[in-house]
């Protein structure tokens, strides 16, 4: 197994792609801790675990955009000497709008989950990582962060700023044996791009050199690739995991 | 072993330095092993050694080892 004797904590797990990242450490042999705003979505999703894995999943309903709630679930954890050796950032709200129609709370909310979610996440989590001399941190930026999309310039940013985030922090914690890596998945079959106007989704297939839509699995196979002792020498990387889109 | 004496060991072993360098007038960034990333391997031994969880304004403010040992007796370690 891939992540036996792995403890794993997920943001944003109760559903997409943060769900199927869950299920796969799971399967691989990890203790998974995950957090999200919905605990009826989480508790589902622990019973499925619960009934096949090989540890059972244990639960918090945070939010990530309030550094108080994420500190909660880290000291409950250090209090009783779970710390983790690998942290998915996955937690993340995708809303569009074209500049003119950026509202001050579209930035707020975009940059509160997407950028301040994923820095307080790490922070805490570094503090863990440090107690087992080592660790995995995966943040999920976008294809969008990479290469920028109209009427995105809002998400688009707070992605760039995660791929910022990411490369700084590898290289802050390279020497402590702690790697950082960001994953930047195309268009995903999720419930985020489910809302999609059809036009628009139409129009991304026909733009994906593999001409199909890809699934949380195929995202969550890379960051399982990320955590593991597989890409034990990978550090400071943004992999796109888009099927060959291009914007 | 003391509590002094534990300091000492931690300080030593997260900052690979000879034990008779640590002393209180220690201070953070004066050389070249007590730097901004040793410093956050230190608080990490420093919690394992003493069982505490040292908070983010602690971390900065621990500029010497007379001031950690300060902030360690916020967390009730004596010495």
């Amino acid at each position: 197994m891939l992540l036996a004797n792995k403890t794993a904590l997920i943001t944003g797990a109760s559903k997409g792609i943060g769900r199927a990242v869950a299920l796969a450490f799971a399967k691989e042999g990890a203790q998974v801790i995950l957090l999200a705003r919905s605990m009826d979505l989480l508790e589902k999703l622990k019973s499925e675990i619960d009934a096949s894995a090989v540890s059972k999943a244990i639960i918090f309903q945070a939010d990530v955009r309030k550094y108080d709630e994420l500190k909660k679930v880290f000291d409950e954890l250090n209090q009783n000497k779970i710390y983790i050796d690998v942290l998915v950032n996955n937690a993340g709200i995708m809303k569009d709008a074209v500049i003119q129609m950026v509202q001050q709370q579209l930035i707020h909310d975009i940059y509160e989950t997407n950028v301040f979610g994923t820095i307080s996440a790490s922070q805490l989590a570094v503090k863990s990582m440090l107690k087992k001399r080592g660790g995995s941190i995966i943040n999920l930026t976008s294809i969008v962060g990479v290469h920028g999309n109209l009427g995105q310039s809002v998400y688009a940013s707070s992605k760039s700023a995660v791929i910022g985030f990411t490369k700084s922090l590898s290289k802050e914690l390279a020497s402590l044996n702690i790697r950082v890596n960001a994953v930047a998945p195309g268009f995903i079959d999720t419930e985020m791009t489910q809302s999609m106007d059809q036009r628009f989704h139409e129009k991304n297939i026909q733009s994906i050199g593999m001409k199909r839509i890809g699934t949380p699995d195929d995202v969550a196979r890379t960051i399982l690739f990320l955590a593991s002792d597989l890409s034990a020498y990978v550090t400071g990387q943004v992999i796109g995991v888009d099927g060959g889109m291009i914007i | 072993m003391t509590n002094t004496e534990k300091l000492i060991a931690t300080f030593s072993d997260a900052l690979t330095l000879d034990a008779s360098k640590v002393t209180d007038a220690l201070t953070y960034q004066s050389i070249p092993e007590w730097d901004s990333i040793s410093h956050m391997v230190l608080i990490s031994r420093l919690e394992e050694a003493f069982d505490v969880s040292i908070d983010t304004d602690d971390v900065i403010d621990m500029s010497s080892v007379a001031k950690a040992k300060e902030i360690l007796k916020k967390y009730n370690v004596s010495f």
